[in-house]
């Protein structure tokens, strides 16, 4: 892949259409290993501002590996390491001097499973952002109101804000955990799966809220539901053994997907 | 200071004190081990092995005191292991949801932090006040009601890591429940059911308090069960607190000893348990 | 029909003796118990009638006047399981931490092996050790040290004065702290360990610090545990005999608040004078003192386990 080849639009008629993308996140050259493992082989891949990408493929093939390297989650476990390029906004955040907590407050992630903290609500929120601002209580009182809007949960829980976070529904906690990513109003919003344990209505009700969420974040999914990415994302990067196969504008991908690869998993011939 | 510096100079300094804590639980380790070496291995002779407890002023050795805790240690193991075993069978095999399971399995475990002091007062109570004497048999006693809680827990944890469907397998062929449990559940967790026993050796090889009201000890040579019965913990708690100095010396000796047993016992009982997993 | 008839009875009489067989054996650990409780009445049974409830509270030890009372033996018991847990619960909390968080994986076995190490020592090494290495150290050099710099506090200083013996209440603390620690700590590590990566990452990932994370979200995660854990270091400290017996100087009578100075155990009381107790009612004495023991270290050995298991049950409902 060339970073050269931005992915060009089409129209119904097959006319090209103009789209005007900022790369927010870059991969060049990008490798990443498990001890001696070679998890990401050679990545290139832009992830444009404000829009939604999705990484999809077959188990294991890597894709939240290659989500995880994002905020540098991979720092936890030593023998995990990365080369090559990453570049958030120009700037490479694999250095040794990148300032990790920092990163993590511009890179926000939701995970698999709701991993609400044992505390109240309105603490789960403003856990991260006491801890990037000194606010008053009164202007904490806001944000942890604006985020759980965002998330389209306050009207549900603002009685309750005292309440434990574990209390809640199992589709609750997760946009809990949404809300708590969005409040310290992070650029990228990482998405692991984030609707795999819950029900399909809680689904939708979540990718209803991706949908809105985009307007102010940008937003990358991995999603084993193929149908999912076809839904919510404008970008979509198909993985396959660590190798990052074909990316492109979600709909040309699935419709007439340039690779042969890509077109197996896509009807489903494999995976 | 801004938020973000005072955040990473609290991180740093919560990280710098858990360092210290390590170091300060290792170096208490290391200052009682290394002591217990020097001032042991100093005493080790070969008269500690062959000579009886002395008076104060003369010669001796431990060698009653060291056949006598062998003796109590390996008659309380062989009286408690069974006892434990069958009720650790019980709790894992049958008493799974039973009021009677589940109470066994509660006190047990309170019984494993029990003080043992209070052991050697019962049995005080119900033998050695009955008989009118201190004696070996007594100290055995103690000795075992301190073997089986570990061996219960021991059996019971092991026994329910055997997986069921290795059970049904053996249901499958029509086997009855007594035969599945001690041909096959029994013999898959016999490992770890052996490395139990030793631990429970360990741990009751330095026990003392369980031995003052009941053994109690003896300045000589005797094989009578019946009567106290000479021992390491108690003639070491004996001799460290007196104020003659040779005395103290084969305390020290005695202690080595039981360090080194306790210690072995600890080691062998780590490598047979991690030669099963591996296998 | 006949021969699988009388196989079947064969079987279920095997099954019959070996199920009824191994629940006797289990009845014998409660047996142990009910045994424990009722034999250590029985004995106590004279010192109970002669001095009723005021046995508690009073600070008599008087065998020739056969006068005697729990209150110090309880005191020395309490106040040095206290000094352990004072030291022992954040000494265990850094350590739990640095298994957990810090250590790099080639350390962590081995540094978990020397934790559990500590636990193996024998209380005896521990107290002969205590009594004829530490204590002349304490004395020496650790003792004048705390008396000019702690015993000038306003007013906590009367607790830190006097003459330094070397043993007495505050080194039996001590070396009972040092004792506590690897239980307290292999809890803490072992309840910390259980805490899901996912939730941790959660943390980290809005920027948290390993520090931050710990404490805001580790520790509030697995609260029972760690309490659970405590009570279990508590309630061994509380029944330890020999460390303390050779530390704490055997002395029955109270002389002031000062943790420099010598005292009594229940634990030790018993060891100390238990084979030359001459009087039957100096006998059923310390049976009541060991009585009183039973029934503290059984309470709180009872909560840890209460909650510890809660705790098991919440991690298995998690998931």
């Amino acid at each position: 892949m060339q970073p050269s080849d931005l992915p060009q639009a089409v129209s119904e008629s097959g006319e090209p259409v103009s789209m005007d993308l900022k790369t927010q996140i870059a991969f060049r050259n990008f490798n990443f290993y498990y001890g001696k493992y070679h998890a990401l082989k050679n990545i290139d891949l832009d992830i444009y501002h404000g829009q939604v990408t999705a990484f999809i493929g077959p188990s294991g093939c890597g894709k939240s590996t290659l989500l995880r390297t994002m905020n540098r989650m991979y720092d936890l476990y030593p023998e995990q390491h990365a080369d090559g390029e990453l570049l958030l906004d120009g700037k490479s955040i694999l250095d040794k001097g990148t300032d990790i907590n920092h990163l993590r407050a511009r890179v926000g992630m939701v995970f698999q499973k709701p991993t609400p903290f044992p505390m109240s609500i309105y603490d789960n929120i403003a856990f991260g952002v006491k801890l990037q601002e000194r606010m008053s209580s009164s202007a904490m009182d806001d944000r942890v109101e604006w985020a759980l809007k965002k998330a389209a949960l306050w009207d549900e829980v603002k009685g309750i804000l005292k309440q434990s976070g574990m209390s809640l529904s199992g589709g609750q906690q997760q946009r809990l955990c949404i809300a708590r990513g969005i409040a310290v109003k992070p650029e990228v919003l990482l998405l692991d799966e984030p609707t795999s344990a819950l029900d399909p209505i809680s689904t939708m009700r979540i990718e209803e809220l991706i949908s809105e969420l985009k307007k102010d974040f940008t937003i990358v999914i991995v999603t084993h539901n193929m149908q999912q990415a076809a839904r919510i994302s404008d970008f979509t990067a198909y993985m396959y053994l660590g190798e990052l196969i074909e990316f492109g504008v979600t709909d040309q991908l699935f419709i007439k997907p340039k690779k042969k690869a890509t077109e197996d998993y896509i009807t489903g011939r494999f995976g | 200071m801004n938020l973000r510096q005072q955040r990473k100079l609290v991180n740093r300094v919560a990280l710098t004190l858990s360092l210290l804590a390590m170091s300060f639980g290792l170096f208490w380790l290391f200052w009682i081990l290394l002591t217990t070496f020097d001032l042991g291995f100093a005493s080790l002779s070969l008269k500690l092995f062959t000579q009886m407890t002395p008076a104060p002023g003369s010669e001796g050795g431990l060698l009653n005191a060291i056949v006598g805790s062998l003796l109590l240690v390996s008659l309380g193991t062989l009286l408690g292991t069974p006892i434990g075993i069958m009720a650790g069978i019980y709790l894992a095999e049958y008493g799974q949801h039973t009021w009677l399971g589940n109470v066994t399995s509660f006190i047990n475990d309170i019984m494993l932090s029990a003080p043992s002091i209070i052991i050697g007062l019962f049995v005080y109570a119900i033998y050695v006040a009955q008989v009118g004497h201190f004696s070996g048999y007594s100290g055995v006693v103690a000795i075992a009601m301190l073997v089986i809680p570990v061996v219960v827990s021991a059996t019971a944890n092991m026994l329910k890591l055997v997986p069921d469907s290795l059970r049904e397998a053996v249901f499958a062929l029509g086997s009855p429940k007594w035969v599945v449990i001690s041909k096959v559940t029994l013999r898959a967790s016999l490992a770890g059911i052996l490395t139990g026993v030793l631990l429970a050796v360990a741990r009751v090889s330095g026990e003392t308090a369980p031995l003052l009201f009941t053994a109690l000890s003896n300045q000589f040579w005797t094989l009578d069960m019946n009567k106290p019965i000479a021992n390491l913990p108690v003639t070491i708690f004996k001799f460290a607190m007196s104020p003659y100095s040779d005395w103290q010396e084969i305390a020290w000796g005695g202690v080595f000893l039981i360090t080194m047993g306790v210690l072995s016992l600890n080691i062998l009982a780590r490598v047979l348990f991690r030669q099963k997993h591996r296998s | 029909m006949a021969a699988s008839a009388i196989t079947k009875r064969k079987r279920n009489l095997g099954d019959f003796v070996f199920s009824n067989l191994t629940r006797a054996f289990a009845l014998v650990t409660l047996a142990m118990l009910g045994g424990i409780v009722v034999s250590l009445v029985i004995g106590s049974w004279p010192a109970i009638r002669r001095f009723g409830l005021g046995f508690l509270w009073s600070g008599e030890w008087n065998p020739p006047m056969e006068q005697f009372g729990a209150l110090i033996p309880i005191y020395g018991t309490l106040v040095t399981s206290l000094i352990a847990l004072v030291i022992a619960v954040p000494v265990s909390f850094g350590i739990a931490l640095f298994l957990t968080e810090l250590a790099p994986p080639w350390l962590k076995r081995p540094l978990g092996i020397a934790i559990e190490l500590l636990a193996g020592i024998p209380s005896i090494v521990y107290g002969m050790w205590g009594l004829l290495v530490f204590a002349p150290v304490f004395s020496k050099y650790v003792q004048p040290l705390m008396a000019d710099t702690l015993g000038r506090l306003p007013v906590f200083g009367e607790l830190f004065s006097g003459a330094p013996l070397g043993i007495g209440i505050l080194s039996a603390g001590i070396v009972l702290a040092i004792m506590t620690i690897p239980f307290i700590a292999s809890v803490m590590r072992d309840v910390f360990d259980v805490t899901p990566a996912m939730l941790k990452e959660s943390a980290y990932g809005v920027g948290a610090t390993t520090w931050e994370v710990v404490w805001n979200v580790v520790l509030p995660y697995t609260k029972v545990g760690v309490i659970g854990g405590i009570m279990l270091g508590l309630g061994r400290a509380l029944g330890e005999t020999m460390a303390v017996t050779f530390l704490i100087g055997n002395m029955n009578f109270f002389n002031g608040v000062s943790l420099f100075l010598p005292g009594n155990s229940i634990a030790s009381a018993l060891a100390n004078e238990f084979a030359e107790a001459e009087s039957p009612i100096y006998t059923a004495s310390l049976i009541e003192l060991g009585l009183i023991l039973f029934f503290i270290t059984f309470i709180v050995l009872s909560l840890s386990k209460l909650l510890l298991s809660r705790l098991s049950r919440q991690e298995g409902s998690k998931t």
